[in-house]
C-alpha cells in the first residue's frame, strides 16, 4: 500500500477557482448598505507635539459625517506585548505627540473617499516641532533627541545570546576576521493594501472585515483598545491579499474604521493607498551588524561575536523578537560552540520598523555567509569544504537555546556541491555564490499572553460524509487552506473533496495565533492531524463493531475504505459507516477536536527547516550591473505536504529576497521615504527573475505532522547572502551594504583598481 | 459635474449608465458594476492589478477614463469562465500553482489572455514581456509563465470544449 493517498501530490490550491475567476471576496472588496468611506490624517512632522487639532470646517464640509482623534480614543498604548506592557507603546492615533511622518493624527468619515480627502485639508493641527534624529547610530548618543521618556539613549530593547567562552575561545583561534554591514530596510509590498470595513451595531458588537494574517491578534487587540468585551468582537479575513508580516499587528484602517464606526453607527471602509503604505506601515528591519569570527586554519569555527543596532523607528513593533531572532540565527546553520550577541534596538523618528518574512535570519544569513566566504577566501578553503565542516547535524543542542531534530543540511550541500560541479568552466564575469540557512517552523514565544492552546481545530463529519474542518489559521496567499485540508483528509483516509473548510472568522473558528514565524504547517497542521485522528477513531469505533474482527487486529481509514490493516480487502464503506454511526449517536454529528501548544521543545522553536542556495550571477564589469542567470535551492523541509505548494514558496521567495538583496530600498530625506510608489521602489518584474530549480531533500521531522516542518519564510534567508558571494566570485568585490546596486559593485571595483595600482607601486 | 452616458459592453453584456466624466473604468466597473474581480493595487498604473481587456487590447483600468471606453467591449476576468468552464488559462493556472494570495491574478491572467489572442505561440520572452507591466509579490512569476507556457503549446487542446 502506499504511504500516503493526499501528502506529496501536487493537489491544487482549494481556493484557486475563487481566485482565478474573480469571485473571491477580499476585505478590499467589501461594501455594505450605507456604508461610509474613511482617511487618515498623518503628521507631516518627523516629531512633534500636537498642541491642538480643530476639525470644525471639516465636520461643517457637505458629505462629510464625523471625525475622530486622539482624544477620542481610550488613550491605550497598545502592542503585541501583552505580557510585557513596558513594550506596548503605539496608540495608532496619537494624543499629544507624534514620532514619524505618517503617523495618524486624525480620521474622516464622509460619503465617498473623495469627500474624505478634501476634509482632511480642513482640520487644522497646530504642532510644535521637535528636533528629530532618524539613524540608530545617531539615535544612541548622548544628548541625542529622545522619543520616549522612559528609554534613555533611545534604546528600545536590548538582546544578549551567550555560550561557552567566547574570549578565551578567540585566544585560540587561529584566523580572526571583523566585518561592518549595513542591512537595507525593505517593504513587503503585498498587492492587497491594508484596509478594512468596520460595522459596530447598537447591540454593542463590531464586526471587522480586514486583510489580516492573524484575525485573533486583532479581534483581541481591537477588544482591548476599544473596551469591549473580545467576543463582541468579529474579525473577518477569508481572503489576504499578502502578508509577509506586514498584517498580524494593528493597523491605522482597523482601528480608526472601528472608532468612526462606533461613533456614527454605521460601517465605515478605510483603504490604504499605495503611498500612505509606503510611507506609514511598517518595514523590514535596517540593522547596522558588526561580526567578528575565529577559526582554524583548516576552516573549523571557534568563536563569534556579533553586535547589532537596528534602527526601530518611532515603536516597539515586531521588532523586539526580530530583535532576538536575529541574534540566535547568527549562527545558523553551524555549531559554532563559542558565541556572544548584543543587539540593541534603537528609537528612531522613522515608521516603525518590523517584522518581515524571515523576521531578522535574512539579515543574519546575509552577514554571515558573505562573511563566511571571506574567510573561505582569506584561508584559500573551499565555500563548500568550509561549510560542511561545521554544518548542524541531526542531535545537535545549540547550547541553551534549541535541539535540531531533523537536519538534512549535509545532503543539501551535497546536492549543491554537484549543481556547481556540473556548471563547469563558467564564462567571464560569471559567478557562483552559495548560502545556507536554516529556519524555525512557528515560534515557541508568548509575548501576546494568549490564554488558548497556540492551535486548535474542530471537525464535525456530516450524514453525507462531508467533513466540516474549523481551523484558526489564516491563508494570506501561503496555501495553509489547502495543507490543513491534505492534512485531515490523509489523516482520516478520506479525499481533499471530502473536506470542507472554515477559517477567516472568529465567530467560527477556534483559535490560532495566526500566519507569522512559519507556524501554520506545523502547528495547525498538529491540531487538525489530531482532530482528524478523533474524528477516525469514532468512526472506526463503529466500523469495528459491524466487522467485529478478532480483537488484535487494528483498523484503519484509506481513501474513503475503512478496513483491517492487515486484511485491506476486509472493510467497509467509510460513507455506510459514518451513516449509521450518526444514527447510532442518537443523530448527533461525529465531533473532534485537536490542539497543539509546544512543550519542552526549547526557547525558539519545536523544529527547523534547512537549505543551501546557489545563485549564479553575472557582473558587467562597465557598469556594475547585476544579472541573475540561475538559482537552484536544495532544500529539507522535512516530509513535503503539497509540492505544488513548496515550489510556489520557493520561487516566490527568491523573487523577494532577490529584490531585498540589490533592487529594493527605501532611502530618506528627514524621516521622509523618497520613493513611495511602485516606479521608484522596484521589486522584481517577470524578466528580472532567474531560472530556479529546487532539489528536495527528505527528512522526518518527529514533531510535525506526518514529518513535515517549514517550507516558505526561511528560503528568503539565503539569496541575498548568495548573491554577494555570487558578485565576490564574479568580480572580486565584496558589497556588504544592502541593496548591491550597480553603483556600489562600480565603487568597488574601482576601489580595487586603485589599490592593485598602489601594490605595484 | 454634469453625468454623461457611458455605452459600455462588459463581458458580452451591454450596459449604459450615467456617470460622472472623471470616473476611472476600474471604478465603474468594480464600484457601479459589481465587478470586483478586477483589483486595484496602486492607482498609478505601476502594479497592472487593475488589467481588463479594452477592445482586445490589455489596458490598465486605472488608468483609462470609463468616457474613453465608451461604444468599446470590455473584458474581465469575471468573463473569462463561460458556463461554469473554465478558460484554457484558468486550468494552467490552477495546474501550474500560478497564483498565491490571488490579487494579482485577475490582472494577470487579462494580460496573459491578450497575449494568447494576438500571438498563438508565444516565446518564453514574449511572455515575459507580456506580463512585465503586472506586479506579483507571491510567485515569483515562474509559475505563471509556466501556466501560459502550457497553453501556448497546446497542452490543453485534448481538454478544451
Amino acid at each position: 500500500m502506499k504511504k500516503f493517498n493526499v501528502i506529496n501530490t501536487p493537489v491544487h490550491n482549494i481556493d484557486g477557482v475563487a481566485k482565478i475567476t474573480g469571485r473571491a471576496e477580499y476585505a478590499f472588496d467589501v461594501k455594505l448598505p450605507h456604508m461610509l468611506y474613511g482617511k487618515i490624517l498623518r503628521s507631516m512632522y518627523p516629531h512633534a507635539k500636537i498642541l491642538k487639532i480643530d476639525s470644525r470646517k471639516a465636520l461643517a464640509l457637505t458629505g462629510v459625517k464625523g471625525v475622530v482623534t486622539g482624544q477620542d480614543t481610550l488613550g491605550v498604548k497598545q502592542g503585541i506585548w501583552r505580557r510585557y506592557k513596558e513594550l506596548c507603546d503605539e496608540e495608532i492615533l496619537a494624543r499629544s505627540k507624534v514620532r514619524y511622518i505618517g503617523e495618524p493624527i486624525a480620521a474622516v468619515a464622509a460619503v465617498d473617499e473623495d469627500t474624505a480627502e478634501e476634509a482632511l485639508d480642513l482640520i487644522e493641527v497646530e504642532y510644535e516641532p521637535l528636533p528629530a534624529v532618524f539613524e540608530p547610530l545617531e539615535a544612541i548618543k548622548e544628548g541625542a533627541p529622545q522619543l520616549h521618556e522612559r528609554a534613555e539613549r533611545n534604546i528600545n530593547v536590548t538582546r544578549h545570546i551567550e555560550w561557552g567562552d567566547v574570549d578565551e575561545a578567540f585566544r585560540k583561534a587561529e584566523h580572526i576576521r571583523e566585518d561592518w554591514f549595513r542591512c537595507s530596510p525593505q517593504h513587503h509590498v503585498c498587492m492587497e493594501t491594508h484596509n478594512a470595513v468596520a460595522s459596530y451595531t447598537p447591540e454593542g458588537r463590531l464586526t471587522v472585515w480586514t486583510s489580516t494574517q492573524s484575525h485573533y491578534y486583532i479581534q483581541v487587540l481591537l477588544s482591548w483598545m476599544l473596551g469591549l468585551r473580545e467576543s463582541d468582537v468579529r474579525v473577518i479575513s477569508r481572503y489576504t491579499g499578502g502578508g509577509f508580516g506586514s498584517k498580524f499587528e494593528i493597523d491605522s484602517a482597523q482601528f480608526c474604521s472601528s472608532l468612526l464606526s462606533m461613533k456614527l453607527f454605521k460601517p465605515v471602509k478605510i483603504t490604504l493607498t499605495r503611498e500612505e503604505e509606503f510611507q506609514a506601515t511598517k518595514r523590514r528591519t535596517p540593522m547596522f551588524y558588526y561580526l567578528r569570527s575565529g577559526v582554524k586554519k583548516d576552516g573549523t569555527f571557534v568563536a563569534k561575536e556579533a553586535r547589532v543596532f537596528t534602527e526601530g523607528g518611532a515603536y516597539t513593533s515586531m521588532g523586539a523578537t526580530a530583535l532576538y531572532l536575529t541574534g540566535f540565527f547568527q549562527t545558523f546553520p553551524y555549531t559554532w560552540p563559542n558565541y556572544r550577541y548584543d543587539g540593541y534596538r534603537v528609537y528612531t523618528n522613522t515608521a516603525p520598523t518590523s517584522a518581515m518574512r524571515g523576521f531578522g535570519a535574512p539579515q543574519a544569513t546575509f552577514t554571515a555567509e558573505t562573511q563566511i566566504d571571506l574567510i573561505a577566501d582569506d584561508l584559500g578553503l573551499d565555500p563548500i569544504e568550509i561549510r560542511r565542516k561545521n554544518a548542524m547535524y541531526p542531535g545537535y543542542e545549540v547550547p541553551g537555546q534549541a535541539t535540531i531534530q531533523s537536519c538534512g543540511l549535509s545532503q543539501c550541500l551535497d546536492k549543491i556541491e554537484e549543481w556547481i560541479k556540473s556548471r563547469g568552466k563558467l564564462p567571464p564575469n560569471r559567478g557562483i555564490g552559495i548560502a545556507a540557512y536554516g529556519f524555525m517552523s512557528g515560534g515557541i514565544f508568548n509575548w501576546f499572553d494568549t490564554p488558548y492552546a497556540f492551535s486548535s481545530a474542530v471537525i464535525q463529519v456530516n450524514y453525507d460524509g462531508k467533513v466540516d474542518l474549523y481551523v484558526g489559521s489564516q491563508d494570506m496567499g501561503q496555501g495553509s487552506n489547502t495543507t490543513m485540508v491534505m492534512i485531515c483528509a490523509e489523516e482520516m483516509g478520506v479525499r481533499p473533496e471530502d473536506i470542507r473548510l472554515h477559517m477567516g472568522d472568529t465567530d467560527n473558528c477556534p483559535v490560532d495565533l495566526g500566519a507569522w514565524g512559519s507556524r501554520e504547517t506545523l502547528m495547525q497542521g498538529n491540531a487538525v492531524k489530531m482532530a482528524a485522528a478523533d474524528a477516525k477513531r469514532q468512526i472506526i469505533e463503529f466500523a469495528a463493531a459491524k466487522l467485529s474482527p478478532n480483537i488484535v487486529y487494528d483498523l484503519d481509514i484509506k481513501d474513503r475504505w475503512i478496513h483491517l490493516i492487515a486484511r485491506p480487502e476486509r472493510g467497509l464503506s467509510y460513507f455506510d459507516v459514518v451513516k449509521e454511526a450518526i444514527r447510532g449517536k442518537d443523530g448527533q454529528p461525529i465531533i473532534a477536536r485537536g490542539h497543539y501548544t509546544p512543550h519542552r521543545k526549547g526557547m525558539i522553536s519545536p523544529a527547523y527547516s534547512f537549505g543551501v542556495q546557489a545563485v549564479e550571477a553575472e557582473v558587467d564589469p562597465e557598469t556594475g550591473k547585476i544579472t541573475l542567470k540561475n538559482c537552484v535551492t536544495a532544500h529539507d523541509c522535512g516530509q513535503v505536504i503539497n509540492p505544488l505548494g513548496v515550489e510556489g514558496q520557493l520561487e516566490g521567495a527568491i523573487a523577494m529576497a532577490a529584490g531585498y538583496g540589490f533592487t529594493e530600498d527605501m532611502p530618506m530625506d528627514e524621516g521622509k521615504i523618497l520613493n513611495p510608489n511602485l516606479v521608484d521602489y522596484k521589486i522584481l518584474r517577470s524578466a528580472e527573475m532567474p531560472e530556479t530549480k529546487v532539489m528536495e531533500v527528505e527528512t522526518y521531522e518527529p514533531e510535525g505532522p506526518f514529518g513535515a516542518k517549514e517550507a516558505g519564510e526561511g528560503l528568503t534567508n539565503p539569496t541575498a547572502g548568495a548573491l554577494s558571494n555570487a558578485v565576490f566570485h564574479a568580480a572580486g568585490v565584496s558589497v556588504k551594504n544592502l541593496p548591491i546596486t550597480p553603483e556600489k559593485v562600480l565603487d568597488a571595483l574601482r576601489k580595487k583598481e586603485k589599490e592593485g595600482k598602489k601594490e605595484k607601486k | 459635474m454634469e453625468k454623461l452616458l457611458l455605452h459600455i459592453t462588459v463581458n458580452d453584456e451591454y450596459r449604459e449608465l450615467y456617470i460622472n466624466p472623471k470616473r476611472l473604468l476600474v471604478e465603474v466597473l468594480r464600484d457601479d458594476l459589481a465587478l470586483t474581480g478586477t483589483k486595484r493595487g496602486c492607482n498609478t498604473g505601476a502594479c497592472g492589478a487593475c488589467t481588463v481587456m479594452l477592445n482586445g487590447l490589455p489596458v490598465k483600468s486605472c488608468s483609462v477614463l470609463a468616457m474613453q471606453a465608451d461604444g468599446a467591449e470590455v473584458n474581465t476576468v469575471e468573463g473569462l469562465a463561460e458556463g461554469g468552464e473554465l478558460s484554457d488559462l484558468q486550468k494552467s493556472f490552477l495546474d501550474h500553482g500560478a497564483f498565491q494570495c490571488g490579487f494579482c491574478t485577475p490582472g494577470m491572467l487579462m494580460s496573459a489572455t491578450a497575449l494568447l489572442k494576438e500571438i498563438k505561440k508565444p516565446t518564453k520572452e514574449q511572455i515575459k514581456e507580456a506580463i512585465h507591466g503586472n506586479l506579483c509579490r507571491c510567485t515569483g512569476y515562474n509559475s505563471i509563465i509556466r501556466a501560459v507556457k502550457a497553453v501556448a503549446e497546446g497542452e490543453y487542446k485534448e481538454k478544451s470544449r
